[in-house]
């Protein structure tokens, strides 16, 4: 193996005239998402230093899962940076799920994904966050289709500059190559006990897998 | 060595010219300063060298003197021109021509001595010690000792008053902000280099802007930890003014920075890491400067039913691992997200029951429906609420939170359940 790969490098050296080196992936560390059935589904977490991406429908339990996951870590004591494409963020429903908001900061971009993508930017080269979540999930898609290639690829590499992880929370995949990590959510159906509104099942799929997986979990209100 | 300067009037020209060779510096109103310029010698030389250079940076015709103790040296600027420089041992004779005026004293004193004939420092030095005591006391004990120049005491160093401050009035008025950022650097980097050599930090700056047949401008920079980064400072104001410019062109500068100890704090080995607070608050400020002023923070939110409220607070991070909350949910939430401000909805309303909504944000027809639950309070304010809630799953398989007004009802859209 380490033979075929030394002559591979060597033909290419020879053919293009460039010095190669491979570079080897560092090992990743992982935030445990809370939700045991999603650590299994990702092998353990959402991975740091990386960008992910969860898309989905309203009330397919995308918020339910970023809000159990920045709850895990705001009490592991990391700080958290929420960034709010459309302002829609709620502190009560983040403090009923676990988050000590005094660890998160939160921008509210007030409707405009230009400015989220540009906080993202600024928040994440700045280093010091555990967790940075971009949140375009009330963007349109053809707003979020405009974010160019580019500047996932520098979102990415900032990332994993600072051992941050980002993720980007959103209707469906933009990033596409850039994340490390696609999970596409689906609402299954809500749970209704009476006269209340008790809970959504919802499932949740890995994409970046070679074999599509999925898991369901069920979210309460 | 000790170095008196002496000029009548110009005694904060003198402090300034003192403030340049030695921190420990004595005042002595109306037109004295003595400071203490021991191992100066290692960097300007014999003592000759170093007084004409101080004469040279004076600023103003100054008497000069130095001496090994700080009242020969006093003694000698106030009574010769020029540079006076008395070898160590020599004092008596170099200061026995001097009038005895110079010296001070009582009245009494001065007086007895005058009927005695004592007209110089010389006269008084050469009395014999034990009749100056047994005739004046204590006090001739003493004048006699420094006629003789032999007195020494510490000096009594000024205490500069704690304010760091700068200003520049402007010979013409600025309309450009990138002119005013090199006139912001200037002053920023004198009170930051006066801060520094104080060892302090500061938390708070402030900036009054005095324009051009318009009020004064002012703005303050809260930080949440003392900094004394003058690149960090002057990006901070740079953004501030960018979101609110000075409405004139500007006429004069005043800076000013609240002293305090800077912050010092040992980061445990195994707690994770957080943002640098002085790179952060830059970060911030920028964030601010594109999205707005009030929509950057940490939400707290406030002891009331009322919906959706809650106070944007500075995001300031505690150090250190741990949290605040004591219970943790098992299973995760089923979360809301809000509109703000809630939508306006049509409802189309059968038998009590929501049946089909229509809005610019979503449309449909309502298959479940729960509610409704009434939320009331604060009916003694004048934006009392008074609604019924409801819980709604649409066709399209959407979980929304409306609302009705009591008062005018109107239907809202509040969220979505996420």
């Amino acid at each position: 193996m380490g033979a075929a790969i030394l002559q591979l490098r060597s033909e290419i050296q020879a053919r293009f005239d460039i010095p190669l080196e491979i570079r080897k992936r560092q090992e990743t560390r992982q935030f445990s998402t809370g939700i045991p059935a999603i650590d299994k589904l990702t092998d353990g977490g959402i991975p740091r230093g990386t960008l992910t991406e969860i898309c989905g429908t309203e009330s397919s339990g995308r918020t339910a899962l970023m809000f159990t996951l920045l709850g895990e870590a705001t009490r592991g004591g990391e700080c958290c940076a929420w960034i709010d494409a459309a302002g829609a963020f709620d502190p009560q429903s983040a403090c009923d799920a676990g988050v000590d908001l005094e660890r998160v900061l939160w921008v509210n971009c007030g409707g405009n994904a230009e400015h989220a993508l540009k906080s993202t930017d600024l928040l994440i080269q700045a280093g010091g966050f555990g967790l940075v979540v971009m949140d375009l999930a009330d963007t349109p898609d053809k707003e979020a289709r405009r974010v160019p290639l580019s500047s996932w690829f520098r979102l990415r590499h900032a990332a994993e500059r600072t051992d941050a992880a980002l993720v980007v929370l959103e209707r469906q995949i933009n990033a596409r190559s850039c994340s490390a990590l696609q999970i596409e959510m689906r609402r299954k159906r809500p749970v209704w006990m009476g006269k209340l509104l008790r809970g959504l099942a919802a499932e949740a799929e890995s994409r970046k897998h070679y074999r599509s997986r999925t898991a369901e979990f069920l979210a309460v209100v | 060595m000790y170095c008196c300067l002496h000029a009548p009037g110009n005694l904060s020209l003198l402090t300034e010219c003192a403030r340049g060779f030695s921190p420990h510096i004595e005042e002595n109103p109306p037109d004295t300063v003595v400071f203490d310029a021991r191992g100066l010698e290692a960097l300007y030389g014999p003592p000759e060298v170093l007084a004409r250079e101080i004469e040279r940076r004076a600023g103003v015709p100054a008497n000069i003197a130095m001496a090994a103790n700080p009242d020969a040296a006093i003694h000698a600027a106030r009574g010769f021109r020029g540079i006076t420089v008395i070898a160590p041992g020599n004092e008596a004779a170099v200061l026995a021509p001097l009038p005895l005026n110079l010296l001070g004293g009582s009245s009494g004193t001065a007086e007895l001595l005058h009927l005695w004939g004592i007209r110089r420092f010389g006269d008084l030095a050469k009395l014999p010690p034990l009749g100056v005591a047994a005739r004046l006391g204590d006090e001739g004990v003493e004048l006699q000792r420094l006629a003789r120049g032999e007195g020494y005491r510490q000096l009594r160093p000024m205490e500069d008053p704690l304010e760091f401050e700068a200003d520049m009035e402007l010979e013409y008025p600025l309309e450009s902000l990138e002119q005013l950022a090199f006139i912001l650097a200037r002053l920023l980097g004198d009170v930051c280099g006066r801060l520094g050599t104080r060892s302090l930090a500061t938390n708070e700056i402030r900036l009054r802007l005095k324009l051009e047949n318009a009020p004064e401008h002012t703005t303050s920079l809260r930080l949440p930890v003392p900094m004394l980064d003058q690149k960090a400072f002057l990006r901070m104001l740079q953004l501030d003014l960018n979101g609110r410019p000075p409405t004139a062109p500007v006429l004069w500068v005043h800076l000013a920075a609240q002293p305090l100890k800077p912050r010092r704090t040992q980061h445990g080995l195994f707690v994770p890491s957080s943002p640098e607070p002085e790179k952060l608050e830059l970060t911030v400020a920028r964030v601010r400067h594109l999205v707005g002023q009030d929509r950057v923070g940490t939400p707290e939110i406030l002891d009331t039913h009322r919906p959706d409220t809650f106070a944007m607070r500075a995001f300031a991070p505690r150090q250190g691992g741990g949290t605040a909350l004591q219970e943790t949910p098992t299973l995760p939430r089923f979360c809301l997200r809000r509109f703000r401000p809630p939508r306006f909805a049509q409802v189309l309303v059968v038998n009590r029951q929501p049946v089909r909504v229509m809005s610019p944000v979503l449309s449909g027809r309502v298959v479940m429906a729960k509610g409704p639950w009434r939320t009331s309070g604060e009916w003694w304010r004048q934006d009392v609420w008074n609604r019924d809630e409801w819980d709604l799953a649409l066709e399209s398989g959407g979980v929304y939170r409306m609302f009705q007004e009591i008062d005018s009802g109107r239907w809202f859209l509040e969220g979505t359940y996420d």
